[in-house]
């Protein structure tokens, strides 16, 4: 796989991550338990579309066939995605809701760090921008993982809940394969190996705070990153695109 | 400063105005969500400079997704068009990132006035900008735009905005 080749798969990892978590956290909008919280998981997706229209518009321009971050996000299918497949996990309750976004922004906030200074300057400046955000969305996710975790009973056991079911989804960050060995070599991107301990530091820190016990497993799914989703993937496409789909090009 | 548009048809620009003098114009147009400050308050124009008969403006998002860009882009437009400006290039810069360091002391001191508490490195307001007490507490970290945060004074019981230290 040449540089290029890797580099768009890279911004489709990436972009492809923020744009269907965003669109997941963005069904709570108008259904989160109190408003302050409808209005963060909001400003947190709308955070996570600004840093897709980045990505996504670098993997068009280096593809170089005349495709627009819309034309990635809007018309392609879920086989072309490269999202992680925990962006995609259902949002169950708000604890579950929380405790996801909680577990990709403690991989996230260190790997846009190393990106920042990444030997390409287009992915450099972007992940510059972009950790500002990551750490703000970072201090909020820890903090209710927390309070939930170390809360009632009834939050203690749904926060445990959450971070069984989501542990599985977790680790497919840490899974290598040719892209990420040509953008290690190049100096683009950290290799995925390398976070796991920055990240596994912060996740003990923050579920030793929260009174949660992390499952005695390393077991992950992996294929999100290739291609192979879940059938979630499929639906919240449809919801997204179907608008370009019936009526293609539309604008307002 | 408008192009004087002659009998004949042909329009005579006056002798181009200087970027200072841009600068100054763009300082007129209020930001759409936060119209108490202009747009170079909120230390977005990076850099204004003519490129032959082009006049670039370099701008900086705030936050990447904030949903004003595209408007400030509109407004920047169509403010120097006003003033006669007829071939402008906007251009966007992403480096090095925005930070509230670039809001101009004038802009803090209408932030606070408008009743937005300035933001401060300490990561939260120093007071409350409706009636000054230092006693305040955080009630969400995500306000009515990307930028701004929720607070609330314990003396006079009101809520406020924020606008975050990045």
């Amino acid at each position: 796989m040449d540089r290029d080749a890797a580099l768009f798969e890279f911004l489709l990892r990436q972009g492809d991550t923020t744009l269907i978590l965003a669109q997941r956290i963005g069904e709570w909008c108008g259904h989160a338990p109190v408003l302050e919280e409808d209005i963060a998981l909001a400003n947190t997706a709308l955070d996570l579309i600004g840093q897709t229209q980045l990505w996504l518009g670098l993997a068009g321009e280096v593809e170089g066939k005349g495709r627009s971050a819309d034309d990635l996000a809007y018309l392609r299918d879920a086989w072309d995605f490269r999202n992680l497949l925990m962006a995609e996990r259902p949002n169950r309750d708000f604890g579950h809701t929380m405790m996801r976004q909680f577990l990709y922004d403690a991989w996230a906030h260190p790997m846009l760090t190393r990106l920042a200074a990444s030997s390409e300057p287009r992915v450099a400046e972007i992940a510059a921008k972009a950790v500002k955000e990551t750490a703000y969305h970072l201090e909020r996710s820890a903090d209710i993982v927390v309070g939930l975790g170390d809360g009632t009973d009834e939050s203690h056991a749904r926060m445990q809940d959450a971070l069984d079911r989501l542990w599985p989804y977790a680790g497919e960050v840490f899974v290598a394969d040719d892209a990420d060995e040509v953008l290690a070599q190049a100096g683009i991107a950290p290799h995925p190996e390398e976070l796991r301990a920055p990240w596994t530091e912060t996740i003990r820190r923050v579920m030793a705070e929260a009174t949660l016990t992390i499952p005695d497993s390393d077991f992950a799914h992996t294929g999100g990153r290739t291609g192979r989703h879940t059938e979630d993937l499929g639906h919240i496409l449809s919801t997204m695109q179907w608008l370009q789909r019936a009526y293609p090009g539309a604008t307002w | 400063m408008a192009a004087a548009r002659l009998s004949r048809g042909h329009v005579v620009s006056d002798p181009a105005p200087s970027p200072a003098e841009v600068r100054e114009w763009l300082d007129q147009v209020p930001d759409p969500e936060i119209p108490a400050i202009s747009l170079v308050d909120l230390g977005i124009i990076r850099d204004i400079a003519w490129q032959g008969d082009t006049l670039a403006v370099t701008v900086t998002p705030t936050y990447s997704g904030c949903p004003a860009t595209a408007v400030i882009n509109m407004e920047i437009e169509a403010c120097l068009r006003a003033h006669g400006v007829e071939r402008i290039a906007l251009k966007r810069q992403l480096s090095p990132p925005w930070t509230t360091d670039w809001l101009s002391e004038k802009g803090r001191a209408r932030l606070e006035a408008y009743g937005i508490a300035p933001p401060q490195p300490a990561g939260g307001p120093d007071r409350c900008p409706r009636c000054g007490s230092a006693h305040v507490q955080k009630v969400s970290q995500f306000g009515s735009t990307p930028c701004k945060a929720q607070w609330r004074c314990t003396d006079c019981l009101e809520p406020f905005d924020y606008f975050k230290c990045i």
